[in-house]
């Protein structure tokens, strides 16, 4: 149950076998790993803030998944929760990320001037560029278990930090709560607006509860960096602009987090972060970086060709639609992104994006000109 | 440990100890366990003081959201019942469900019997308000399934086309919907389906696992609109009763198709008669006798529904508290539903009309759903008698308009007998 584990403790007068739950319809990545065995001997434990295995596994019980896209299945309620359920949780980040084991140490790089190149992807094709992660403030549970009382207390923080960005960062923060009509509509016209959620895999986990209580947007007055609170993590930030100068992007989006670090530091809070996990966020899927950089590009051509997939593949890349996750692309524009998040700097990650649509707008150009790409095909990253 | 044996040895049916030390000693042994394991009014993990997590209800418009003032939250928010269901839990669907400016919906569940006394303060208010003004602090709530009491109760068939009463009962000692552990809400199947097996004559039937249903006994469910599916209203899968879905839920029928019980949706059971037609007097008596036979059943194996005096049978929204019974019928209207003094007078015999595919539905063509609009406070032979008398003096409403007559507004009925 999300939030108040005194509920929990009536498990405990079935056995296991009674209390496990039925998962032969199952194709996720919870439903792979967690055996009866490894239930029995995580049911009686429980993180300090009170969340349980059976809090963990919720979502992916009630949502058994598709046959074709594999799920997470899991969520974390709070920072200890990665390691007080390690038994389960180790093998679903190794299957997830793609063999990232639990002695393994993640890299992180927050330095611009190391990325190579990615101004100069051409706007003709690239239409937007974007990245965005995630970040934790330490000492908080996350959004499947905290209480109004830390939701609100994790906003007004938030604000305060943000608050004190100045330069092109001066921005301001909308409560969802307190948004008058007009303010509403001119964020909906911008793409920034976020909605309550409406998946089941996040609302399963308890993640929408109390909505929209201490959830909002802040943006800068360019309306280049942007700051989601309470929405699927504690803070979601991206920085974006229309055309290809994904350096710029990457650039903006660095020093930004790099000053919020700061003030939250000043303020004595810090990110939960640890050199294994690297940044700890509320899902599986985006521990490490919690990075994802791309960019809206169009490859009508491309995305046709019987190789397109493959390519992908070797450039550690994925495609979506420009709704984004679960989109389809539309008019042959495509959002293509960094498929990985764990084991790679934030600089390499952009890099192989950079470098990757690069060379995917070349290959567009040879096929509008009606010539081959083989000789482009990549080596596998 | 003391109060659970309390609350059994003073329910109605004076269910010896020792018959439930002797067949029930798994049941037994569960409340000696439980007591153990938690204990009643542990307080919870409170990081922030209460000004400080009461929920913003400024926009709201629920019972809940009605009482659930600043002081009363701070009283209640630390406490917990045995089973370990808290305030915030009880209240999360109304805080997640703001409600509608035309219907107030209720705001909040009980997540097991004891619920409704250690959040008394909450609960009692909402009761006062949803139930018309039951109070719960000094009234008794009546219980009466003796359907022998009944007069009349068959309808003119030329307007009446369904006959319909459901009620929902609960497993003394096993969590409600919103909180049941999946072993709890097994076990609730593991003992309805017991007792449900005992039945016999025109009542034998046949359980239905939603998890191992074939394709064709879905398709037979759908077809004889006996199956339901997992809840879509936020009212409910913010209270959490849709977890682990379709786990432990299924429908039981007779092999008539008269009697038909919902096992672990939106209660432990709900249970169905019904058949088409006008006879509501024979709906009911099967109702009754279904209803006593499968309670003695489980009184066998050393269990009971939750009841008490106060709030007559326990169910998960405090809407359905009392008889938890809702009867009523399918019936055609052309005329009396045109003229501008329908809802009065549904009113003033204390129905209420719904659509033909239940609540929040609108009617099709001029046939309603017109059933009892009280739950608690008269019992169950009293709330058919109303559906009885109410809906022949809306067929008598019905015929004066086709000949031409007029018809009055009858005077009110009193609500509480």
């Amino acid at each position: 149950m999300p939030f108040g584990n005194t509920h929990n403790q009536l498990k405990m007068n079935y056995i296991a076998e009674q209390e496990y739950p039925d998962l032969s319809q199952h194709n996720n990545h919870m439903a792979k790993v967690l055996t009866l065995e490894m239930y029995a001997n995580l049911r009686d434990k429980q993180t300090p803030s009170g969340f349980t295995v059976d809090d963990v596994i919720q979502t992916g019980v009630d949502n058994p998944g598709h046959p074709f896209i594999m799920t997470v299945g899991c969520v974390a309620g709070d920072e200890e929760t990665y390691e007080v359920f390690k038994d389960l949780l180790d093998p679903i980040i190794e299957d997830r990320h793609g063999g990232y084991k639990p002695t393994d140490k993640h890299k992180t790089d927050l330095n611009p001037d190391n990325l190579q190149g990615g101004d100069d992807l051409d706007p003709n094709y690239v239409l937007s560029s974007r990245v965005r992660t995630g970040r934790s403030i330490r000492g908080f549970c996350l959004p499947p278990h905290c209480s109004r009382g830390e939701r609100r207390a994790i906003e007004g923080l938030s604000v305060e930090a943000l608050g004190a960005l100045d330069g092109d960062l001066k921005g301001k923060y909308y409560a969802l709560k307190d948004m008058t009509e007009e303010e509403q509509q001119q964020l909906i016209d911008d793409h920034f607006l976020f909605d309550k959620p409406v998946s089941p895999l996040l609302l399963a986990s308890g993640m929408a509860r109390d909505w929209p209580d201490g959830r909002g947007i802040w943006h800068n007055d360019n309306k280049t960096f942007l700051v989601w609170v309470n929405e699927e993590d504690h803070l979601r930030v991206i920085s974006m602009q229309k055309g290809g100068n994904m350096k710029e992007v990457f650039t903006r989006f660095c020093t930004g987090l790099t000053k919020i670090e700061e003030l939250f530091k000043e303020k004595g809070h810090e990110f939960m972060w640890n050199e294994h996990l690297g940044y700890v966020l509320t899902c599986p899927s985006n521990l490490g970086t919690g990075l994802r950089g791309g960019v809206h590009v169009k490859l009508p051509n491309l995305s046709k060709h019987e190789k397109f997939g493959e390519i992908l593949k070797r450039l550690r890349l994925q495609k979506r639609g420009t709704g984004g996750v679960d989109t389809a692309a539309v008019g042959g524009i495509f959002d293509i992104s960094n498929a990985d998040r764990l084991g790679f700097s934030e600089v390499e990650l952009v890099q192989m994006v950079v470098d990757g649509v690069k060379l995917l707008v070349e290959m567009e150009k040879r096929l509008e000109a009606g010539q081959s790409i083989n000789d482009l095909m990549p080596e596998q990253k | 440990m003391a109060s659970s044996f309390a609350r059994i040895l003073s329910s109605k049916r004076k269910v010896g100890i020792w018959s439930l030390v002797g067949a029930g000693s798994l049941t037994v042994g569960f409340f000696l366990n439980r007591e153990q394991h938690v204990n009643a009014g542990a307080h919870v993990r409170r990081i922030y003081p209460a000004s400080a997590e009461y929920p913003d209800l400024r926009k709201h418009n629920n019972c809940m959201a009605s009482h659930l003032t600043p002081a009363v939250y701070a009283k209640l928010c630390d406490k917990t019942t045995p089973n370990g269901y808290t305030l915030d839990l009880a209240i999360q669907t109304g805080v997640d469900n703001p409600g509608h400016p035309f219907i107030k919906t209720v705001g909040m569940v009980a997540g097991d019997e004891e619920s409704y006394e250690v959040f008394a303060d909450i609960f009692n208010s909402v009761i006062r308000e949803r139930h018309n003004g039951y109070d719960p602090c000094n009234m008794k709530h009546p219980t009466d399934l003796d359907s022998s009491k009944i007069r009349g109760g068959q309808f003119d068939e030329k307007y009446v086309l369904s006959s319909r009463v459901r009620t929902g009962r609960s497993i003394r000692g096993l969590s409600l919907p919103p909180a049941c552990t999946r072993a709890e809400r097994r076990e609730v199947e593991r003992v309805v389906i017991d007792a449900l097996a005992g039945l016999k004559g025109d009542l034998a039937g046949k359980y239905y696992s939603l998890t191992l249903m074939n394709e064709q006994e879905q398709q037979q469910l759908i077809d004889d609109h006996f199956l339901f599916d997992k809840p879509v209203s936020p009212l409910l899968t913010c209270a959490g009763m849709a977890r682990d879905w379709p786990d432990a839920r299924g429908i039981w029928h007779n092999n008539e198709k008269t009697f038909l019980v919902w096992v672990n949706e939106e209660d432990h059971t709900r249970v169905i008669s019904m058949e088409k037609g006008g006879n509501m007097k024979r709906v009911f008596e099967r109702f009754c006798r279904g209803l006593q036979e499968v309670e003695r059943l489980i009184q066998e194996k050393g269990w009971e529904f939750m009841w008490n005096e106060r709030l007559g049978y326990i169910l998960t929204c405090p809407s359905n508290l009392g008889t938890g019974l809702r009867a009523g019928v399918h019936v055609t209207l052309p005329r009396l539903s045109k003229d501008p003094r329908f809802p009065k007078i549904l009113d003033n015999l204390r129905l209420q009309k719904r659509g033909t595919g239940g609540v929040d539905t609108a009617a099709v063509g001029n046939t309603f759903d017109i059933s009892n609009l009280d739950r608690l406070g008269q019992s169950e032979v009293q709330l058919v008698q109303t559906v009885i008398d109410g809906v022949n003096y809306l067929i008598e409403c019905e015929k004066k308009l086709e000949r031409g007559q007029d018809v009055k507004i009858p005077a009110p009925i009193s609500q509480f007998k």
